[in-house]
């Protein structure tokens, strides 16, 4: 019987969800167990509807084989997740941008802006960007290593496991569940779920990675699996707590005061480092040499640069802290650790330029090549303005402004986001065996559309970040100059244009949607060829070889 | 593994001679100018952490040779600007309100430093330019509800307004008149109200209404609504309204009163800080 196992499983579940929701010992743990309830009915409906009885033997031929032995089923669905979460997460970044420049639009008391922020954040880093890495690894680990997934149907528990984690901790943000832990917001339950998800994540990795059948392992996958197993480290520490009740929403963090405050940001920093560097890094190392079809520039770089990133990353989370009741001894290596990272991380971004010499002209004719160099050179500008911005005198400036969130989307949605749109554009065409995308045109649309859209957010954020840091610390004969309201009412101009910047990235994403849907439904544009004529190697690289 | 190397045609470098996926690599070197720039960084946080406090030992962590400290740092910026200060803050706490406003120095002084604290302390409920908003009193106007000369200023800022924690906070109520007064006889007094500034929606309503005033309202309010800063008592015969200058609005308030609070600043900010305060809220337009 197909799906037999899963559906007793699934229902077992949704049996569970529902005792606790009688259970319960507050509303909003009620409210999310009944969520949890129907989703997990619903999945239990959808998975008896597709279920058909067949003689053993019969039933465990796969329906549809992948033809060259790749297990390719859960990064297809990954790469779909990784699009319509990514429309999901652009959306309500365009609503909190609004909510900030129109307070009146936060509405009571499901859509305030301290509940749709953490619905913003997750949903970009966790629902998309995991997504993508999720997904881009299991392509990746499988060509890399020629095996197939290890573990069976586990990458599939990987892929729905974390669809309902998503799920669970955006349902519990609208409900006002939190454990105002950023970027880690969701309460106990849903943290030893997502630890269950992620050691099964790790298993098929890591199993895929002893079974390979080449000698050596590529650096994609060292950058992978740096990712998985210090993300697995981060999680599981952040989120020592304990539950009033095992039927409530609510648990006190095993940490206090400024110990608390340390892990959360030696969390959150890594966060950043492990999730939305390494991770990455990991996907360009693959996707830039396929794309450009030139060898990566320097093995010798790529291992130097990897070691000194993962060793020196995880001691700059201090810099988090600076100014505040942390010990300055604390707070100076945070910051040196966050100085010598400079050039490991900018070690990344010279591997993924340098590949393309030999290819530049490549840069005339293919958008997606476009998207990945400006991915890397986005990534360059960002790992060296955090290192700046974690310079104690620089921080005193900065820190607490929007030039923070100026910083943190240059890297989003100029590296992660562009990174992750060239590795989806490649990716549908092999996927869905294509011949190509349904066109090229509409990713130099989409190019535009991203690249104008961060410029302008990236800027906004800079004018209003320095000049509201500055409003703070305006003295006339050592008496202050503005209150806080009026720094906040200085800040509306930007905030409307930087919700503008917003609508442009989130249209450039609909404008992808709808390029990828189309491919996977087997379109296919007639358009001409961008750049004309495919241009010849100069002759003198041809005489230097 | 040497075997499979090969030579890079467009580049003339060698590979490592591995082959993934058809990804190869080139064994070019790290580039010097990275590696130097990694070490200079790493030389200059060596020497950065032997400045400043850095390395945690069993009990403590090194305290760096420059001897800095950030709390050092805060304090001796706070003593400095203290320091500066100290004659004129002086001045103020000694001298009675009338002396200071009379002292074109101090009353300088006092207002700008007054101004500061106000945006810190005070813009939260009255606005950054003391405007006001429903509920909470403008201060640029000269109706005041407990009386607007530099005394009663400062009294009503160091010991708040209906105040719980304060013997000397400013207190008056209003009763309920929902449970003293009918529907129509609230809709009477609030038309009444209403003639003394604007004009009524119903003029026989206000008619009727006078009486009702005179009986229940006069007291405190005064026979022409001029009403009485001892009681706290609003001035009903300007346009200046805290609730609303509408009927409905005028109706609810004589029904169910809302009684604003504010709270005691003498414990919490110090007399010369209440007596800037005091001096800048004088100096905003309606001191008497």
């Amino acid at each position: 019987m197909r799906f037999g196992t899963e559906i007793v499983l699934v229902s077992l579940a949704a049996f569970a969800a529902l005792a606790a929701a009688g259970l319960a010992q507050d509303s909003a743990f009620q409210a999310h167990m009944w969520v949890l309830f129907f989703v997990l009915l619903g999945s239990a409906i959808v998975l008896m509807r597709n279920t058909h009885f067949a003689p053993a033997g019969a039933a465990s031929i796969p329906l549809r084989p992948d033809t060259d032995g790749y297990m390719d089923g859960p990064v297809r669905y990954g790469v779909i997740a990784t699009t319509l979460w990514g429309i999901v997460g652009f959306l309500v970044g365009v609503l909190v941008a609004l909510q900030l420049a129109y307070p009146d639009l936060n509405i009571e008391p499901w859509f305030n802006f301290g509940r749709t922020r953490p619905l913003h954040t997750s949903a970009v880093v966790f629902a998309f960007g995991g997504n993508a890495l999720i997904a881009t690894s299991f392509y990746v680990v499988q060509r890399t290593c020629r095996a197939r997934l290890f573990g069976g149907n586990l990458a599939w528990f990987v892929f729905w496991g974390y669809q309902l984690f998503i799920v669970m901790a955006a349902t519990g943000y609208l409900l006002g569940i939190t454990q105002s832990r950023e970027y880690a917001e969701p309460e106990w339950y849903v943290d030893l779920f997502l630890t269950v998800v992620w050691v099964a994540y790790l298993i098929v990795f890591l199993g895929t990675i002893f079974r390979r059948k080449e000698p050596h392992i590529y650096v994609a996958n060292w950058f992978y699996l740096s990712f998985i197993v210090t993300i697995a480290m981060l999680h599981v520490v952040n989120n020592l707590a304990v539950p009033v009740s095992p039927f409530g929403s609510k648990s006190y963090s095993l940490f206090a005061g400024v110990q608390d405050a340390l892990t959360q940001w030696w969390y959150g920093h890594n966060a950043v480092g492990f999730f939305l560097t390494a991770g990455f890094l990991g996907m360009m190392y693959y996707f830039i040499p396929k794309q450009v079809n030139r060898p990566v520039y320097s093995y010798r770089l790529s291992i130097i640069h990897f070691w000194a990133l993962i060793f020196l990353y995880i001691w700059a989370g201090p810099h988090h802290l600076h100014y505040t009741a942390l010990p300055d001894w604390a707070q100076t290596l945070g910051m040196v650790f966050s100085i010598m990272l400079w050039m490991p991380s900018w070690g990344g971004m010279i591997n993924g330029l340098m590949t393309l010499s030999g290819a530049w002209d490549k840069l005339r004719t293919d958008p997606i090549i476009r998207m990945m160099v400006l991915a890397v050179a986005f990534y360059g500008m960002s790992t060296f303005e955090g290192p700046l911005m974690s310079i104690k005198a620089v921080n005193s400036l900065s820190h607490y402004t929007d030039w923070t969130i100026g910083h943190v989307h240059s890297g989003a949605l100029g590296w992660v986001g562009m990174i992750t749109f060239g590795a989806l554009y490649y990716l549908v065409p092999k996927l869905w065996n294509r011949e190509r995308l349904y066109s090229l045109r509409l990713v130099t649309w989409h190019f535009w559309l991203a690249t104008l859209g961060i410029v302008v957010y990236a800027a906004v954020m800079w004018v209003s970040g320095i000049q509201q840091g500055l409003m703070w610390r305006e003295y006339d004969d050592q008496l202050l100059v503005y209150s806080f309201a009026e720094t906040v009412a200085a800040m509306h101009p930007y905030y409307v244009v930087r919700a503008l910047g917003g609508v442009l990235f989130l249209l450039g994403g609909l404008v992808m949607a709808y390029n990828l849907a189309m491919t996977i439904l087997g379109h296919e544009r007639k358009e001409a060829p961008i750049g004309g004529a495919v241009a010849q190697p100069a002759p003198s690289l041809q005489s230097a070889g | 593994m040497s075997e499979n190397k090969h030579i890079d045609e467009v580049s003339g470098v060698s590979t490592t001679g591995h082959e993934w996926d058809g990804i190869r690599e080139l064994d070019n070197p790290m580039p010097r100018w990275w590696v130097w720039t990694f070490y200079a960084t790493i030389v200059w946080s060596i020497g950065y952490t032997i400045a400043y406090p850095a390395w945690p030992l069993i009990s403590d962590a090194t305290k760096g040779v420059l001897g800095y400290s950030s709390r050092q740092e805060l304090t001796t910026t706070m003593d400095a600007v203290s320091a500066e200060q100290a004659d004129l803050r002086a001045a103020i706490a000694e001298k009675p309100l009338d002396e200071i406003l009379a002292d074109e120095t101090l009353r300088r002084f006092a207002t700008a430093a007054g101004d500061a604290a106000f945006k810190v302390n005070c813009s939260q409920c009255h606005g950054s330019g003391a405007q006001g908003s429903a509920g909470y009193p403008n201060l640029n106007d000269d109706d005041w509800l407990w009386g607007g000369d530099i005394e009663a200023i400062h009294q009503t800022i160091a010991h708040g307004v209906r105040f719980d924690g304060d013997d000397d906070t400013r207190f008056g109520e209003m009763p309920a008149f929902g449970d003293i007064l009918s529907r129509d006889e609230i809709r009477q007094v609030a038309a009444h109200v209403v003639s003394f500034t604007a004009t009524p929606s119903d003029p026989a309503l206000a008619e009727a209404g006078a009486q009702v005033y005179a009986d229940n309202c006069a007291s405190c309010h005064g026979d022409a609504g001029e009403g009485d800063v001892t009681f706290g008592a609003p001035n009903l015969a300007d346009a200046i309204w805290l609730y609303g200058s509408s009927e409905a609005q005028i109706a609810a308030q004589v029904r169910q009163p809302k009684h604003g609070v504010m709270p005691a600043w003498q414990e919490r900010l110090g007399d010369p800080t209440v007596k800037q305060l005091s001096v800048y809220v004088h100096s905003l337009g309606g001191g008497e």
